[in-house]
């Protein structure tokens, strides 16, 4: 099974979302991330969905997609031809005898420090889920109190948008 | 032409209805007879069928009968009434979330927040469910949004940015189908219902006939080809004649027009037609590669993409060299020979359901509608009694859902009053939905309803005694041993006409009485063995090729393929 980054546009309407939620679960796909949100068009959102899928079911769930009525266009994204993000904002254990390694780790993967108090920190990352995971592995032993992950966005590179041609 | 039930919060739209001079509402007996009605309705008339029914148990009423649409591409709108808008998501007396309910079993679906919108979430149910492949689509309309002053005008500007069902076919994937067609030895038409959907037959007889290509029809599609043709082979699948399963299992190339391959079909898929290569079209992408992989795919509407094919295969003709099928034929006629369709009479000299069903089928006239409910009676109907034309035969494929007959023969009556129709039903189906006999006498729609009355769920018994050591577990509804209920006197106290056969001599006296009466709706109880199995069968998750004629008896075919 292979990991594929769907860029799916619909209506912003109520109860979009558990129609497409529902769809995978129902046709037995896994969502591994989601993530929604607003687009330059106040009618259209648009669900970055990621799962891992072989090439011919991921066929048939991109047609079976396709076919709710609100789902406007479904774009598969290559991680070569796209940039994909996540955020994730992660409580470390960091009192003062291992603060400055942690600062250090911090700075290493240009994320950033958004909160503090004498025994932790609150470090905000953002980047692909290979770097998150591999800043997550660095931080893990210092003790990690929390951690609250976005889904997965991407966009593709170039000058072309996918929404332009949705709508035109 | 509406089929429902009034209740609190439909009532406002009911209100309008007591002066309407363009809508007939028929007040049936359960909502799932709504349901079954409008379908019947619908695939009588190629119209969209509609029920209607109030929030709660109304609308999970209507639950069976969408999904059933659902199954077989059925173009139904379902209107619900629903909990006004401040009382809904409070679990108010008679609140469902119908929406949440039927999103796996519809087409589309959608909860109407402002009444100015009433207007086009109607209209676009009716495009949504009549266009691309049909289905149900539900309208649920809350109370307060029903009762509200809204402007109304007509037609509405349909707003439907993510639906543009493909109808043309591409032209270069119908001339790859033409290729393939006059190069191949051994090709079939599988054709399946949505070529009565599409209207399609007329052009599906021309392309059989200008290219001799053997036919096959689904139990979605008896009817798109006439029976009586000879190139037809019968209908594929699991209780399929010899000669149509033989056809595909032997084939080179496989021409499925509006079919999804179903299980009921292929069998065990990776022992389906091991040799064909796949042209598969239909209206919906999704089925395409779905079940089978298809060599040559073309999305389109079957009217279309049967025209085009014909165009396209007379061009190719002109210079392909051309392929003799009479070798195939020779090797079809021969199985179809020597597997005709048959039964043999009961050895305890009981009555034979399938005489009765198949005498039903040639006492009647041409233009008869014949509706089943689902088991052994189904099967027969669908074997023994021959279909002419489309929209003759209209049954519960996909879903597979009890009871369907009497509601179904409703509808139909109610869409095509000036026809015979016959719902050949059994005794367990039709204790399920009865209830709607009293609707059709009140009404005015005489249907006529043949119970194959043999006193258990007859195709579970079958199972039971092929599968599972002939222990009977819960399939006898002891309707033979104590007539409980008496189905003469059932049919009387519902204001229909009560009739009975029990030996061979009485069956076509009963069904020339039924078909003489007019004025009321017939039940006729033929009471038939239990023993009688439906054969040929491909037991399921076997392969094709493992079809067995009659019990014990394997054609192996296999050996000369």
């Amino acid at each position: 099974m292979t990991r594929h980054t769907l860029s799916v546009l619909v209506e912003d309407k109520p109860g979009v979302l558990a129609r497409v939620a529902g769809l995978f679960s129902r046709r037995g796909f896994n969502i591994e991330s989601l993530a929604v949100g607003r687009t330059e068009y106040p009618d259209i959102s648009r669900m970055t969905i990621v799962v891992s899928v072989d090439e011919l079911p991921l066929e048939q769930v991109t047609k079976q997609l396709n076919k709710l009525i609100n789902v406007i266009k479904i774009v598969e994204l290559e991680p070569s031809a796209s940039v994909q993000r996540q955020l994730v904002l992660i409580k470390v254990r960091a009192d003062a005898t291992v603060r400055s390694q942690v600062l250090e780790t911090v700075q290493l993967f240009r994320a950033k420090v958004v909160d503090v108090s004498p025994e932790a920190v609150t470090i905000e990352a953002t980047g692909t889920s290979e770097k998150l995971d591999a800043l997550l592995r660095m931080l893990e032993p210092y003790g990690l109190r929390e951690i609250v992950q976005s889904g997965m966005v991407a966009i593709g590179r170039g000058a072309r948008s996918i929404t332009a041609t949705a709508v035109r | 032409m509406v089929f429902g039930i009034p209740g609190g919060t439909i009532l406002p739209a009911y209100d309008p209805l007591l002066d309407s001079t363009k809508v007939r509402h028929i007040l049936v007996r359960h909502e799932q007879g709504a349901g079954h009605a409008a379908t019947g309705y619908a695939q009588a008339t190629g119209k969209v069928g509609v029920c209607m029914a109030t929030s709660g148990p109304g609308a999970t009423n209507l639950v069976t009968p969408i999904a059933d649409a659902n199954m077989d591409s059925v173009p139904i709108v379902a209107i619900t009434g629903q909990q006004s808008r401040p009382l809904i998501g409070t679990d108010a007396f008679q609140e469902a979330d119908i929406c949440g309910i039927t999103m796996p079993i519809t087409k589309h679906n959608v909860l109407v927040t402002d009444p100015a919108d009433i207007p086009r979430a109607i209209a676009e149910a009716f495009h949504i469910a009549s266009t691309g492949r049909p289905g149900p689509v539900l309208v649920d309309i809350p109370k307060d949004v029903l009762q509200e002053q809204t402007s109304f005008s007509w037609p509405p500007e349909m707003r439907l940015p993510g639906y543009r069902p493909t109808t043309r076919p591409h032209g270069k994937q119908v001339r790859e189908a033409a290729k393939l067609i006059v190069n191949a030895r051994k090709p079939v038409l599988y054709v399946g219902g949505g070529v009565i959907k599409a209207d399609a037959h007329a052009e599906l007889l021309r392309l059989a006939e200008e290219s001799g290509i053997p036919v096959v029809t689904t139990l979605m599609a008896r009817g798109a080809f006439p029976d009586s043709h000879e190139q037809h082979m019968g209908m594929p699948g699991m209780h399929g004649t010899v000669a149509a399963v033989a056809a595909m299992q032997k084939s080179d190339l496989l021409i499925a027009l509006g079919a999804r391959f179903d299980d009921r079909v292929t069998g065990q898929l990776n022992s389906f037609a091991p040799d064909a290569q796949i042209i598969h079209a239909d209206i919906d992408p999704a089925e395409i590669s779905k079940n089978r992989r298809a060599d040559v795919p073309i999305v389109g509407d079957c009217k279309e993409i049967i025209t085009e094919l014909i165009d396209a295969l007379r061009t190719e003709r002109e210079t392909a060299t051309k392929v003799d099928l009479a070798p195939w034929w020779e090797t079809l006629n021969s199985i179809r020979e020597t597997f005709p369709l048959g039964y043999d009479w009961p050895d305890d000299g009981t009555l034979s359901p399938q005489y009765a069903i198949e005498r039903i089928g040639q006492l009647s006239p041409a233009d008869t509608i014949y509706t089943a409910g689902v088991g052994q009676h189904q099967m027969w109907a669908a074997q023994f009694v021959k279909y002419e034309h489309p929209r003759t035969w209209i049954n519960s494929g996909g879903l597979g859902t009890m009871g369907f007959a009497v509601p179904a023969a409703m509808g139909i009556k109610a869409g095509q009053p000036d026809r015979t129709v016959w719902a050949i039903d059994g005794d367990g189906c039709f204790q399920m939905t009865n209830q709607e006999l009293a609707t059709c006498a009140i009404e005015g729609l005489p249907v006529k309803i043949a119970v194959i009355n043999n006193g258990n769920l007859g195709m579970v018994r079958q199972w039971q005694t092929l599968f599972y050591g002939e222990r009977y577990s819960n399939t006898d509804l002891g309707t033979h041993k104590h007539r409980i209920p008496d189905f003469k006197l059932l049919a009387e106290a519902l204001g229909c006409v009560g009739l009975r056969a029990e030996t061979r001599e009485e069956v076509d006296e009963v069904i020339g009485k039924a078909l003489e009466i007019n004025d009321r709706p017939v039940v006729v109880d033929f009471v038939v063995g239990k023993d009688a199995q439906v054969w040929p069968m491909v037991a399921a998750g076997t392969g094709n090729s493992e079809i067995m004629a009659a019990r014990g008896i394997r054609p192996l075919f296999d050996e000369d393929l």
